[in-house]
């Protein structure tokens, strides 16, 4: 029989009891729809997670004072005080393998221009964090050496804020007040999207460090919140984290089994840690994927039981006029197959539309791969055919004359 | 007729198990087929033909006895080779049709050739033929359940006919037709015999569809109790060329 001929066959027999068909391949159509969403959504993932991290700058080196958690990455840090400026210093001064080092210092406020006012975070920071962030300015200048050393009023404003203070309208040279404090607009850094914790790091506003320490730190000019270090390149960046360390613990008096008291992350951990997250969404979902394949499979081999002893008496009647085992056994083998397939295909175009659906409501990036999909529709005709069997085999040993005389 | 014989029953037995005593169906059969023969089934209900039909159209095993086809012993066949057979050397007419449900009557009379490799264009073509034949050229696309009882009767020997059997074995095959439509049947049949050396041997309950045979062999209680040409005072049914010669002789 040719394949033509038993597919056609197949397509009439489960045209002909549909709603038993979609309940059967239900199973087929959730696996398959899991894998399509997961693949595509952990693809997804990872770009956006190599894209953040890339965003962070190269080399990049963070300092957050106080003991770290357990993923090795936190929020807002800062709470805690054991690290100051002169510990900045020693760092910039002993640690040859970093280039730079820069304080970063931040907190909350309203920025005001005319009528305009928006809540934004204020980061008090010097030169060298354009550079260790690896975030040039789109239009104006950076703030350079000389505002910091006379504490010049200045400040160089987030793409988000810009847009929010003065929308299409050019901000350079235009006032704003944060804290009562009038700043002259200097620049607008280049926008640069979420960062790996999901944050705008385009709502914030650049002021120089000394003007940060003087007019927003209040009681705390000395303590440092965050500091950001550059490796002199990206062999060196364990060895910097070492150093920086050794030099810290010194500084701090620590004891030789006392903990750190503060912590000093590279980018490798930052995206180890982001990886970990988006590692153990794809398991979860590649479980539900794997259960609802296997749930799928022993669906359609149910119904192919049924279905078998249904049809008995077709099957007697087919072997009387001289279908031989195999026949039957193909038969019954393409019928499954017809069914998982169709489970399959419904099930990429439904994981596919659940991936779009995600992205379109929290913002993650998907990346449908049909590669993926080609091979997640072969999987479930694998199903069908693993599932299958059992069922046409039995179909195929049926004696004619029992099968024929079953009632 | 020193040919081998189409068939070779030796002592042929059925035993059915069912219930508390066993039920001999067909007690220790003997009996011999030549090519070319139209051999008549007599017999009362329940007297073991069906069962004897079914034996020999490699449906169902005997439970003991040999049974030649052509001269192979069928117990050496596999059951794929049983299955060719079927396939190729018989045709079978069954006593309660045995059509697929919700296929078409062409598709039905296609059954055979499906197994047989035949390709989609013959085998829609021979399908078409074969129901011309027995009168249904106007009906090929109806369902089983759209069709008489005699209609579908008819779709069941043009299945046995579709793949131009040597032997066609035939339960019953006008059970359910009118006179006038049986006539049709066994004219065509009579045809087949004559002009296309296609052996056949028919159950019937009707003497006149008997006497239209070369031989009638009767069963009882699942003995073979009678075996020879069509009593004369049997009329029937239609005219057949034997039956006259046989007239002649006997004037
Ligand atoms: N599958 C079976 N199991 C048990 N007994 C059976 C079975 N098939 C047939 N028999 C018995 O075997 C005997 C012969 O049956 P068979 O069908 O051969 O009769 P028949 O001559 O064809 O009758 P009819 O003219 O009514 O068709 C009957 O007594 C029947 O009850
Ligand atoms: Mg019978």
């Amino acid at each position: 029989m040719s394949i033509f001929t038993l597919l056609r066959l197949a397509f009439r027999v489960i045209a002909r009891n549909k709603a038993r068909a979609m309940l059967t391949v239900l199973g087929i159509v959730i696996g398959v729809a899991a894998v399509i969403a997961m693949v595509a959504l952990g693809t997804g993932a990872q770009q956006n997670i190599a894209k953040q991290i890339a965003s962070l700058g190269s080399n990049l080196i963070i300092l957050i004072p106080g003991t770290t958690n357990v993923a090795g990455v936190r929020g807002g840090g800062g709470s805690s005080t054991t690290v100051d400026v002169d510990d900045i210093d020693a760092l910039r001064r002993e640690v040859k393998s970093i280039s730079l080092i820069t304080p970063a210092n931040r907190q909350q406020v309203q920025i005001v221009a005319g009528d305009a006012n928006w809540g934004t975070t204020v980061q008090g920071t010097t030169p060298a964090f354009y550079t260790v962030r690896d975030w040039p300015v789109e239009t104006g200048a950076q703030h350079s050496e000389l505002d910091e050393a006379s504490q010049n009023k200045v400040c160089v404003l987030g793409k988000t804020v810009a847009t929010q203070l003065f929308g299409t309208d050019d901000p350079i040279d235009k006032w704003v007040r944060i804290k009562k404090v009038p700043f002259r607009v200097i620049g607008v850094l280049l926008a640069k999207g979420q960062s790996p914790m999901g944050t705008d790091q385009d709502d914030a506003v650049i002021i120089p460090f000394s003007v940060y320490r003087q007019r927003m730190a209040g009681t705390q000019r000395d303590q440092i919140q965050a500091a950001y270090a550059a490796a002199i390149d990206a062999n060196s960046a364990q060895a910097a984290v070492d150093e920086m360390t050794a030099v810290l613990r010194q500084r701090h008096h620590l004891r030789e089994s006392a903990e750190d008291d503060f912590s000093i992350r590279n980018l490798a951990d930052i995206a180890a840690a982001s990886r970990e997250v988006s590692d153990s969404m794809t398991l979860l979902l590649g479980s539900i994927a794997g259960v609802s394949l296997l749930v799928g499979g022993i669906g359609i081999m149910n119904t192919m039981l049924v279905s078998v002893t249904e049809r008995t008496r077709e099957i007697g009647i087919r072997m009387a006029v001289g279908a031989k085992a195999r026949d039957i056994l193909v038969q019954f083998l393409v019928e499954a197959v017809v069914l998982s397939a169709i489970g399959g295909a419904i099930g990429v175009l439904f994981g596919w539309w659940v991936a779009r659906l995600l992205s379109d409501a929290t913002g993650w990036v998907t990346v449908f791969d049909p590669a993926v999909a080609a091979l997640a529709f072969a999987v479930s005709g694998a199903v069908g055919v693993f599932f299958g069997f059992w069922p046409a085999r039995r179909a195929a040993q049926l004696d004619p004359i029992d099968a024929l005389r079953y009632e | 007729m020193s040919d081998t014989p189409v068939i070779d029953a030796v002592a042929l037995r059925k035993v059915y198990a069912a219930g508390d005593t066993p039920v001999v169906a067909l007690a220790d059969v003997t009996l011999q087929v030549q090519k070319g023969e139209f051999v008549a089934v007599v017999g009362a209900s329940g007297s073991g033909k069906s069962t004897f039909m079914n034996l020999i159209g490699l449906l169902d095993r005997p439970t003991s006895g040999v049974l030649r086809l052509d001269g192979v012993d069928v117990a050496r066949l596999t059951g794929n080779q049983r299955a060719i057979v079927r396939n190729h050397k018989v045709g079978f007419v069954f006593q309660g049709f045995n059509l697929l449900r919700r296929t078409s009557a062409r598709e039905n009379v296609e059954l055979p050739l499906l197994y047989a490799g035949v390709p989609a264009r013959a085998r829609e073509e021979a399908a078409r033929l074969a129901l011309t034949q027995v009168g249904l050229g106007d009906r090929l696309e109806h369902m089983p359940n759209q069709l008489s009882g005699g209609q579908q009767q008819r779709v069941a020997i043009a299945r046995a006919l579709v793949n131009q059997p040597a032997l066609l074995l035939a339960d019953e095959p006008t059970g359910n037709l009118d006179s006038a439509t049986t006539r049709e049947i066994l004219k065509l049949f009579v045809d087949l015999n004559l002009h296309h050396g296609i052996t056949i041997v028919m159950v019937t309950h009707e003497s006149d569809v008997a006497a239209v045979s070369r031989r009638v062999v009767q069963f009882k209680d699942g003995h073979l109790v009678l075996d020879g040409p069509p009593p004369p005072e049997w009329t029937p049914a239609i005219g057949v060329p034997w039956r006259q010669a046989a007239k002649v002789e006997a004037a």
